[in-house]
């Protein structure tokens, strides 16, 4: 059993927050990661395309920077090849559609306090939630 | 170049967070998700963290006249639930719930330098290319 990480979990939920509340401040704009790396393409202008690559090397960097810091991450894989891919595509197919992933709907959107985001967070926790029951205790 | 700054800094404690955090790991996330197992809390407590200073946070800032370094706020302006956004968000929680990678922490994950995070990486864009393509000829309904 892995123990749970009280403070980790608060102070990167604090950090992820702070990032999110910079970014609009700042630029006006939503963290959320599954549109601005959708962003990169579309059809979009030079200026459209330039902060969402800024954006997401500094988040790769963030990561590397800890990464260093601590001695590495820990990265412990659910699954792979076939499932891995299929996974990977509805991660992508499912965000699009919905316009947006955990940080975009779950961080930004329910403190916006849409009701969309909202609607979305709740259905996609409940259908993870079902998908990792189902692996673990039905099929396994 | 104020803007890029920020920009980027926003970006770089993004990154921090989901590191520090640890959802960086599809196994902290699938923990949080396997509710009939031993469940581990720590998503809860990232979301309520990160909830503390957004909701305040975001009521603050959208009270400006306008962003510090952009002409105006660039917010999402549907407002009703639609058939797009109940599909897609139950299609990505299914694929959340199989591989515990949502798009940030597989993107920071990316310096662990593992080919399965490149993989997945990969499946997740050709997710979204797909998405696209299927928007595009189903759109206006």
């Amino acid at each position: 059993m892995v123990e749970p990480n009280y403070t980790g979990g608060l102070l990167g939920g604090m950090l992820i927050g702070l990032a999110s509340v910079l970014l609009l401040a700042g630029s006006g704009r939503i963290a959320g990661i599954s549109g601005i790396l959708g962003g990169l393409y579309g059809k979009w202008t030079d200026a459209e395309r330039h902060w969402r690559i800024i954006f997401l090397l500094g988040l790769v960097a963030g990561a590397g920077l800890v990464s260093v810091l601590i001695g590495g991450l820990a990265v412990h894989m659910q699954t792979h090849g076939i499932p891995l891919l299929i996974a990977g595509v509805l991660v992508g197919f499912g965000t699009r559609m919905g316009g947006g992933c955990t940080s975009g709907h779950g961080v930004c959107g329910i403190a916006r306090r849409s009701k969309r985001s909202l609607a979305a967070t709740v259905i996609f926790m409940a259908t993870a939630i079902i998908t990792v029951f189902l692996i673990r205790h039905v099929a396994g | 170049m104020k803007l890029f700054l920020t920009t980027f800094v926003a970006g770089l404690l993004f990154g921090m967070g989901l590191a520090v955090s640890e959802m960086v790991d599809p196994g902290r996330v699938t923990g949080f998700l396997d509710i009939a197992g031993q469940w581990d809390p720590t998503l809860l407590l990232v979301m309520g963290g990160a909830l503390t200073i957004t909701l305040p946070g975001f009521y603050m800032v959208l009270k400006l006249p306008g962003p510090w370094f952009a002409e105006r706020f660039s917010l999402p302006t549907k407002k009703d639930l639609d058939w797009r956004l109940i599909a897609g968000a139950t299609l990505f929680g299914i694929g959340w719930g199989m591989a515990g990678f949502c798009p940030g922490p597989a993107l920071a994950a990316l310096v662990t330098l593992s080919p399965q995070v490149v993989l997945f990486m990969l499946a997740m864009i050709a997710g979204q290319l797909l998405a696209m393509l299927v928007e595009k000829y189903t759109r206006p309904l």
